[in-house]
């Protein structure tokens, strides 16, 4: 990516006042996990609800020494991570990878790469909807007064009903999770599959929810638990087959429709982890040689 | 030594709004085990006095100490938030004269039930079942319907589902707001039947307003008269009723059926 | 066999550099200028400011062409280019009753000091389509005001509170600065200066059909047009190293002052309530909604019951900007599909143990006959 640095505007595009004061909603939301901290969330190049404030997060993180990768569904290539990778090499000039391992900052929206995260990494999260009471009780005031004494029962209550009517935990994404022991937490919509690898993360998670304005953190090494009953523990997604490209086993799998008569492969949603595998020589079910994949 | 103290002291308790008053002076105390009845016509106070006692309105005059589990009287004004909604969802209940009020409509029966009890911290998904199919038993509703909400039962299962979900913690002081009341008299009859016995099972104190002095001498001990916001009358259930010393009581009493 | 659904950079340049050429339309057609748009879709522009929360004719009008004349997206444009311009601090309030006026009217008096001035307005036209417009008539000259000093139009609801008959507008809780809610996030419950800066820049159709469901009865407040006026403003601001008010220049602005409901209790009697609205540009339509609305709103502090979703606080101020609004309604299009994947296997697993449990149960069914 070599497109020149945008002229008129500063690094990273936020002025550095308000850079500012997104590192000390930052800061206060590494301090108290999980606690949503308002903040004055700028209007912004992109549209609300399209990451937003993951942008804002990493503009105000992000350095020039830093190496950025983006993501979107797990992988680099969808528009949405190009657009905002695009962003920042244009604001910013920073280097860009698709490389898990040697990204210091990355933006998800809806994913936790598949390669362990480590010390020093930055995982940035794009949230729709930072409030996982919000759809049990629709009123703010409501639920800062809950989350303030602690009142998580009415989310037990969505959970037993789930039980009660599918025989299971029926939350399949943004499942809640309790952090440090204290917070309920909207890990945003990433699928439960990627809920333990919050837990005692190496790296620094931080939440950018922009229209909603609100910013929170998980930090390193910081206990993440997915709520669930005694009797019904909380189990992630599981498939039946390896990826039909890299053959990998436990990592997560998007379906992919080939035909209307029923016909379907199921390949990483993570490209990088996928493409790296492809390197090393693993191969699937239906990998065949890549060169020439229309785009 | 604490089994003496009452279980709630009510000191020269008011309420107004601007120049209106809502009650005014009002002093009671209630023992574990009893029921206190507070009747009177509507606009009498008696409503604005449980939401007082209930803390869901501040008090302009007086104080409300409780006997906490531990054995200390707490004035309940002063209780934290926190301690205080930990309160009215664990030791304390309330049930609402329109069922709608006090239950989730959208959630199962089981969830109503089962919500106070995941509120104080049960994760187990199959003793919370286990504790509310017993609790529907306990109100007479058909385990059948545990997983039903309650928009498909009628008035007075609703009433009955509220009952079992205030009872499920085992509450020492119920708050009943004319529970029986916009129920047809054959459900009414059966409600205070099952009232009755489930109040003296489990020993819960209860101040239940009601205008309804047959609901009164059905189920209290004792029972306070209420008139333009003030007690004008007080005593055990049997004498005031039998022999009304207030004209006003005499009023009220000569009006009703005896049951 | 594999065909890949992912977007691409190349896709994505391909894509704008279609949006550009569809822009422009037919070249046959000249090019529109910004001054153009400026001059003669002055309404469009007058939107654009007021919902961009910048008074800009000349950018709003060059937003207003980079986005194809659809509203929304050149509210957005603007709004995102104001992020980045610093903030010096906030302007006098501004005096309205010194508006030099080009319209101005009251429903509530048929003739009143200043007088009513009808000035440029659709009202008491017919809707024809004016075919002529397109063949480009010539356009009459205007005609002139009258010789003579310039009327002192003084506002309709000092009028009243000359008699005591209208609520004074309750001044700011003191030693609060007025607020500014695209600086610090917005808190409930929310004070007066936060909600009229909020329906001020909120979507003209959200605040449209919102006022519209108080007169329908959901939170009604018996409203009277106390008075609109619509002309241009002085705007001062006080630099912190001068200590005294120097002019900035001059706006166009509506503004529509709603004579509401009246209130009185045991100590205080009874007086008209207001609600109040202001807009840049002229926009009648939506300072009067505006009005309607910012009463409704009051309800909590002249203790009317909150039933109505105009007079719900929480409601009204989380929905009301359209740039939030199209952005998350419209981000429903970005791929989903790691969510619906995980939805699609629980759905299977469900309709798998449905399929099995019935399966079973016609089974023990069969056994039993």
């Amino acid at each position: 990516m070599n497109a020149p640095t945008l002229t008129g505007y500063n690094f990273a595009y936020l002025d550095e006042q308000t850079k500012r004061m997104i590192r000390r909603a930052i800061l206060k939301a590494i301090a108290i996990p999980g606690y949503q901290v308002p903040f004055a969330s700028r209007e912004m190049p992109m549209p609300y609800g399209w990451g937003t404030g993951g942008v804002q997060v990493t503009a105000s993180v992000i350095g020039p020494q830093d190496v950025l990768k983006v993501i979107d569904q797990g992988s680099d290539d969808t528009t949405n991570a190009v657009s905002i990778r695009a962003f920042f090499a244009r604001t910013a000039g920073v280097a860009t990878t698709t490389a898990t391992a040697d990204a210091t900052i990355i933006q998800t929206r809806h994913r936790i790469p598949e390669a362990p995260l480590t010390d020093g990494q930055i995982l940035v999260y794009q949230v729709p909807i930072p409030e996982p009471l919000r759809f049990l009780e629709p009123r703010e005031t409501e639920t800062r007064t809950m989350h303030a004494l602690e009142e998580y029962g009415l989310m037990h209550v969505k959970l037993y009903e789930d039980i009660a009517r599918h025989g299971h935990i029926a939350t399949t994404y943004a499942y809640p999770v309790r952090v440090a022991g204290r917070y309920l937490m909207d890990p945003s919509p990433t699928p439960k599959f990627d809920n333990p690898k919050m837990h005692m993360s190496p790296a620094l998670q931080l939440f950018g929810a922009g229209r909603e304005k609100r910013i929170y953190a998980v930090p390193p090494y910081t206990r993440v638990v997915s709520l669930d009953f005694e009797d019904h523990p909380f189990e992630v997604n599981r498939f039946d087959k390896p990826c039909a490209l890299c053959g990998a086993h436990g990592v997560y799998l998007d379906e992919v429709v080939l035909d209307d008569r029923g016909g379907r492969m199921f390949v990483c949603s993570d490209t990088d982890h996928c493409g790296t595998r492809q390197e090393q020589g693993h191969r699937g079910d239906l990998s065949t040689p890549r060169e020439g994949s229309a785009a | 030594m604490t089994q003496d103290l009452p279980l709630l002291s009510v000191r020269r308790l008011g309420k107004s709004y601007g120049a209106r008053t809502g009650c005014r002076d009002v002093s009671f105390d209630i023992h574990a085990g009893e029921v206190l009845a507070v009747v009177g016509e509507s606009g009498s106070g008696k409503s604005t006095l449980l939401n007082v006692l209930s803390t869901q309105l501040a008090p302009t005059t007086g104080e409300i100490h409780y006997r906490m589990r531990d054995g200390v009287m707490r004035d309940v004004f002063a209780l934290s938030d926190a301690e205080r909604r930990f309160l009215l969802r664990t030791d304390w209940g309330f049930v609402h004269q329109d069922p709608a009020q006090g239950l989730r409509m959208t959630v199962s029966a089981g969830a109503n039930v089962g919500e106070r009890l995941m509120a104080v911290g049960q994760r187990h998904y199959g003793h919370i079942r286990h504790t509310a199919v017993d609790w529907l038993g306990r109100v007479e509703i058909d385990a059948g319907r545990i997983d039903d909400a309650p928009r498909s039962f009628s008035g007075g299962m609703r009433q009955r589902l509220q009952i079992a979900r205030n009872l499920v913690t085992h509450p020492r002081l119920v708050f009943m707001d004319e529970p029986t009341g916009g129920l047809d008299v054959s459900v009414q009859a059966r409600l205070l039947d099952l009232l009755r016995g489930l109040v003296a099972d489990l020993g819960l104190s209860v101040v239940i307003v009601t205008h309804d002095l047959a609901v009164a001498r059905l189920l209290s001990h004792r029972i306070m008269v209420m008139r333009h916001g003030t007690v004008i009358e007080t005593g055990l259930t049997d004498q005031v009723l039998d022999d009304p010393r207030e004209p006003y009581t005499q009023l009220l009493v000569s009006s009703v059926l005896q049951v | 066999m594999y065909v890949a659904v992912k977007g691409g950079e190349r896709a994505i340049a391909n894509a704008h550099a279609l949006l550009d050429h569809s822009r422009r339309g037919d070249h046959a057609v000249p090019e529109i200028a910004p001054k153009q748009i400026r001059e003669q879709l002055a309404l469009a522009v007058d939107r654009v400011m007021a919902e961009g929360s910048l008074y800009d004719r000349d950018l709003a009008a060059l937003a207003i062409k980079q986005a194809r004349g659809d509203l929304i997206e050149a509210i957005f444009l603007v709004r995102a280019f104001r992020t980045t311009l610093p903030r010096f601090g906030h302007g006098e309030p501004a005096d309205t009753a010194a508006m030099q006026i080009r319209r101005r009217i009251s429903a509530t008096y048929k003739d009143l000091p200043g007088g009513q001035v009808l000035g440029p307005t659709f009202d008491y036209t017919h809707r024809l389509i004016d075919f002529a417009l397109a063949a480009g008539a010539p356009v009459a000259e205007p005609a002139e005001a009258g010789e003579g000093e310039p009327a002192d139009t003084p506002h309709v609801t000092a009028l009243l509170d000359g008699e005591g008959l209208i609520e004074r507008n309750p001044p700011q809780p003191s030693g609060r600065p007025v607020g500014d809610l695209t600086r610090e996030p917005l808190a409930f419950p929310a004070d007066r200066d936060l909600r009229l800066q909020n329906l001020a820049r909120a979507d003209e159709g959200f605040l449209l059909a919102m006022g519209y469901s108080t007169q329908r009865g959901y939170g009604r407040t018996h409203p009277f047009v106390g008075e609109i006026r619509f002309g241009e403003i002085e705007v001062e601001f006080v630099p912190e190293d001068l200590g005294f008010a120097v002019p900035l220049g001059r706006i166009q602005v509506t503004e529509c002052e709603m004579v509401t409901q009246f209130k009185g209790t045991a100590e205080t009697s009874p007086q008209f309530t207001r609600g109040y609205g202001l807009v840049f540009g002229q926009s009648e339509r939506k300072a009067m909604s505006m009005a309607l609305v910012d009463r409704a709103l009051r309800a909590r502090e002249f203790g009317e019951d909150v039933v109505a979703p105009a007079q719900d606080e929480e409601f009204v101020l989380s929905h009301s900007d359209n740039v939030q609004a199209t952005g998350f309604v419209e981000h429903l299009k970005l791929p989903h599909y790691v969510d619906f994947q995980a939805e699609l296997g629980l759905i299977r697993q469900l309709r798998r143990e449905h399929a099995d449990r019935a399966a079973a149960a016609g089974f023990t069914r069969e056994a039993a006959e």
